[in-house]
């Protein structure tokens, strides 16, 4: 080990991270504030609770960093079959919470394994991605890819915690940073356009307008090209999307649960339920836009104050955030979160060592898809999927495998392996 | 290269695409800073009390009462008993479950009604345990008393707004009452009184800190009105003794005023039985009732054809369209030709000699056929006679919907000549074609009310008010004198005569000791459908009458289905309601007890027995 590893350290990251974590425990504090002072180094109340778990995340620092870097390619697998034994013995020895059984109850300290997962995983993705003979080009790396990924998220969507769960879908940026196969993103986005449009309009409609854009594809580019090439694909494809949108109906009525149709309804505005469905994400909204540019000042939010916003501490703290701080901290907060991914992917292209690229790449996809994902649903963007805001939400296993995260990633960053 | 960039690109955007989105909400867009006050300040609604309900010697009929909701706010809330709770509240653990639900959906903070309506026994008991239901709290809230039994086809009911009528009332707020049916739906807007509303400050806590500016903006509730019906209790009741055990209906009238002093509907069902929680399930026994039909207003809403009592209108067309006069005699055969092989039997003896007086009161079919065939034969064409025919009677208010402030009601039907031109498409169609119109069998469709209306237009000599139920403090009914188009003097032969129906004719059992009352008996043939096949039953017995002959106080209609005779059941209970409304008690107390203890339930069973049955026995 080298010892002036201080030296090395990414220091722009770890100034982003404490900012990120004390602007959190400020708004934790603004949602236990009751109009007393509230006891920061008592566990009784969510800010102490908080700070023990960044405490415990501090003491976790040191070891992590100075572990050597080799250990974690090593450990890869065993750390992978822990979690997923962790998430098996959840249908076992786990506590039900509001719905779901994500949780260990040890001695009054509930542990949600998914959270940690998230690391094996990108761990083992970047051990198997890293090998020597393998491309995501092959069938077999690809396959492995998918059982890594898949595997854990059965298990979390069994739980059931279809949020979570999602969240393991952001490693395919990794797949696409990897050389993966760029088509298939493509057909799913192009899936969910004629999902929303079928939904907002009618499979009908739907039909016309995409065969009208095939049509005018077809008579402007389909020409020029050489006249060898056949219409057919085109025509599959076509076909395959009238098909598809007249199937959307059914997996949106038979496949989709009620509050699931009911919060992609809201956010597409085709219902307006102020008071039922769309009470959460309305009273989210309030209390953003009633924070103007300058916000009602820390400890001043109403909507805060009121409890008119459910769950604000854990996954709507955002709005906390807009309506005590305004514009300028709502906005502030995205914009460091924008540099915090950016600098975690700047430095991952340093990286001449596959494994360490790739683990820093897997943690800014899913920092990534925490940040779009939660912000955009406070804003109303994005249907509710409840997923917290890492290292701002209150919640200790998320900050716990967050930090964690963080430190593996210093750790790499300091020790360039050739 | 793009693959490299990649995921910081979406990053970038999708942070472009929020400052955006923040830039709207907080920066452009000012409703939201207006709703944040608005949670601030907690608006509360004040409802006055609903008015009450007085019968026309201002006994009270409906008041209000104390019931408690139970209201939960899941906030608040830990484990409880369910068990207990459901057994305390008769409520059962799925609703109990599935409210829970829905209150935490609706708000974490704020409560939501989870039962409605506790009795008085429920309140206590829960009172006593609540401490063991954290989260639960009990609402004082008022519902309808009732203080009678036998009028509910009268008051209606109320109960809880649904969406759709909030969506089209938008000063309805959801969980208050609407009337509905009855006096309670007309009458809405006068019982209902006006909501007030008082303002909280709230501080930051969403803690009440007191009133909102010192209640500048605070309206107090305008207090509802009165309601004094038309009703006399007393009559109604004993109308409603009259009628049990039988399908039918009665409607009192003061001729002068046309005040309804009795609608009586049978069977019926109970007001107290519609308040509260037990509404859903004993409305759905009603309605589920197919046979006797007891949501079926027969008062107001049956058409039934109208009988002999007919026959005094078309004596007074004849007498104002001068085709007969009060002298005018008919012999009558026994029954009347009116057409090659076509013979109405008549129980008049053979050869016997009626004039206008004696035609009404032996109820001498004849007599009536003649004069109808001359009411038609006096134009032209039996068309412009029917229309005329026609005319005359849409003056009695008949054919039509009569305008009471009740809301149900049927028009009843006076055909007219494109009725029969419809019918016969070449036209040869004349009188005796529609001859069963003369003695009120034939297409006339009349309802209980309309019949007991166009009764209180003789005994007026010649006009009506439309019957209504109230006496204020408004009435939505017009007052106002409708004439008919029967010159006076006509009516004086037609009372005489159906004051000798009583004295010495078809209703001898009507007459009362010091009282004159004049009526007309009715025995109407009927059909029913069964198994595809007409079928005709057992005849229904109907009487009109009034009392006393000079300056009367009561007119009525008396319907009893399948009575046979008007004589048997309609003329008996006709005559014991003059006796109870004029001179308050009733003498004749072996009459009384025979129309209260006599039953048709053998009469009604017989068209479902399944058998051939035998009729008008």
């Amino acid at each position: 080990m080298n010892n002036k590893l201080l030296y090395r350290l990414d220091w722009w990251a770890i100034l982003c991270y404490l900012l990120l974590i004390s602007f959190g425990l400020v708004n934790i504090y603004s949602n236990a504030y009751n109009g007393d002072p509230v006891p920061l180094f008592n566990t009784s109340n969510i800010v102490g609770k908080q700070l023990m778990f960044f405490i415990i995340c501090l003491i976790l620092l040191l070891p992590t960093l100075y572990l050597n870097p080799i250990l974690f390619e090593h450990l890869a697998f065993t750390i992978f079959t822990v979690s997923v034994v962790l998430l098996l013995g959840l249908f076992l020895f786990g506590t039900k919470i509001s719905g779901a059984t994500s949780w260990y109850n040890l001695g009054g300290i509930r542990f949600q394994p998914s959270e940690f997962t998230k690391i094996s995983v990108s761990l083992l993705i970047a051990y198997v991605l890293s090998g020597i003979d393998a491309h995501l080009k092959r069938t077999q790396t690809l396959i492995k890819f998918w059982v890594i990924i898949l595997l854990p998220m059965v298990l979390i969507v069994a739980q059931p915690d279809p949020g979570s769960a999602l969240v393991f879908l952001g490693l395919v940026f990794v797949l696409i940073r990897e050389g993966g196969n760029f088509g298939f993103i493509l057909i799913g986005f192009y899936a969910l356009f004629l999902f929303l449009l079928t939904i907002v309009i009618n499979p009908i409609n739907t039909s016309l307008i995409v065969g009208f854009l095939f049509f005018i594809f077809l008579y402007f580019f389909g020409t020029r090209r050489a006249k060898r090439k056949s219409v057919w694909p085109y025509f599959i494809l076509l076909f395959l999307s009238v098909g598809f949108s007249f199937t959307v109906n059914f997996i949106f009525n038979e496949v989709f649960q009620q509050r699931h149709r009911d919060r992609i309804n809201l956010v597409l505005g085709l219902v307006e339920d102020n008071q039922g469905i769309g009470y959460n994400i309305n009273q989210s909204k309030i209390a953003i836009g009633s924070g103007a540019f300058t916000g009602k000042g820390f400890l001043e939010g109403s909507q805060t104050k009121g409890g008119f916003v459910p769950e604000q501490h854990t996954d709507f703290i955002f709005s906390t955030v807009g309506e005590e701080w305004g514009f300028i901290g709502s906005f502030g907060l995205v914009l460091l979160y924008t540099l915090f991914i950016a600098r975690i992917l700047f430095r991952a292209e340093k990286h001449t060592h596959t494994f360490s690229r790739i683990v820093s790449y897997s943690f800014a996809s899913i920092l990534f898809v925490h940040f779009g994902v939660n912000i955009g649903m406070t804003l109303g963007l994005v249907p509710t999927i409840g997923i917290p805001l890492p290292l701002i939400s209150y919640g200790g296993s998320s900050l716990l495998a967050f930090s964690l995260f963080f430190f593996i990633y210093l750790n790499l960053d300091a020790n360039r392996l050739r | 290269m793009i693959r490299k960039y990649f995921l910081l690109g979406i990053t970038i955007l999708v942070s472009m695409g929020f400052t955006a989105q923040l830039v709207y909400l907080q920066l452009i867009q000012t409703e939201y800073q207006l709703q944040s006050e608005n949670n601030a300040i907690l608006k509360q609604t004040l409802y006055p009390e609903r008015g009450l309900i007085y019968d026309r010697n201002h006994k009270l009929l409906v008041g209000n009462q104390l019931a408690y909701d139970v209201l939960y706010i899941p906030e608040n809330g830990a484990s409880f008993d369910t068990l207990e709770f459901c057994t305390i509240l008769n409520f059962s653990k799925e609703s109990l479950i599935e409210q829970l639900q829905k209150a935490k959906l609706f708000s974490y903070k704020l409560p939501s009604i989870v039962i409605q309506h506790l009795n008085e026994e429920e309140y206590a008991l829960f009172q006593e345990k609540i401490w063991k239901y954290p989260g639960f709290f009990l609402q004082k809230n008022t519902i309808r008393d009732y203080h009678v039994e036998t009028m509910a086809n009268i008051l209606g009911y109320i109960s809880e707004v649904n969406p759709y009528e909030i969506k089209r009332n938008p000063q309805y707020e959801l969980g208050e009452q609407i009337g509905r049916q009855g006096i309670e739906k007309t009458y809405e807007n006068t019982l209902k009184g006006k909501k007030g509303v008082a303002y909280f400050q709230k501080d930051r806590f969403n803690k009440i800190i007191g009133a909102f500016e010192e209640g500048k903006y605070d309206l107090a509730p305008t207090p509802s009105e009165n309601l004094t019906l038309t009703i006399d209790i007393d009559l109604q009741d004993y109308g409603v003794q009259l009628l049990q055990n039988k399908r039918g209906g009665i409607v009192a009238i003061e001729p002068q005023t046309g005040e309804v002093l009795a609608l009586v509907s049978a069977p019926s069902y109970k007001s107290p039985q519609l308040e509260g929680r037990k509404r859903s399930a004993y409305f759905s026994r009603l309605q589920q009732d197919t046979v006797a039909k007891p949501l079926f207003d027969r008062a107001l809403q049956a058409e039934y054809a109208p009988g002999s009592p007919f026959k005094t209108l078309n004596a007074l067309i004849g007498l104002q369209e001068e085709v007969i006069k009060p002298t005018t005699s008919f012999i009558c055969q026994g029954g009347h030709f009116y057409a090659r092989n076509a013979f109405m039997e008549c129980h008049c003896a053979l050869g016997s000699v009626n004039d206008l007086t004696r035609g009404i009161y032996r109820s001498c079919n004849t007599y009536f056929a003649q004069t109808y065939q001359k009411i038609i034969g006096a134009y032209p064409t039996p068309q412009e006679g029917t229309d005329r025919w026609n005319a005359h009677l849409k003056s009695f208010g008949l054919g039509n919907y009569l305008g009471y402030d009740l809301p149900t009601g049927r028009p009843g039907f006076i055909p007219n000549s494109a009725y029969y031109d419809q019918w016969y498409p070449n036209k040869n169609w004349k009188a005796p074609t529609i001859i069963s119109n003369a003695i009120g069998q034939g297409e006339v469709l009349i309802t209980p009310i309309q019949m007991a209306n166009f009764t209180a237009a003789i005994a007026n000599k010649g006009y009506y008010i439309k019957p209504h139920f109230t006496k204020g403090p408004v009435v939505n009914t017009k007052l106002e004198k409708n004439y008919t188009t029967i010159s006076p003097e006509h009516f004086e032969p037609v009372i005489e005569g159906m004051h000798q129906v009583v004295e010495k004719g078809t209703a001898r059992i009507a007459k009362i000791n010091g009282v004159e009352v004049c009526g007309k008996t009715g025995t109407v043939e009927n059909f029913v459908k069964i198994n595809g096949q007409k079928t005709q039953l057992t005849d229904h017995s109907i009487f009109v009458a009034f009392a006393p002959k000079e300056n009367p106080k009561i007119a009525l209609a008396v319907f009893i289905e399948n009575g046979y005779w008007g004589s048997r059941w309609a003329a008996p209970i006709a005559s014991l309601m003059i006796e109870k409304y004029l001179t308050k008690t009733v003498k004749r107390n072996w009459l009384e007890q025979k129309m209260i203890n006599g039953s048709l339930a053998e009469e009604y069973a017989k068209p479902y027995s399944g058998k051939p049955f035998a009729i008008n026995e």
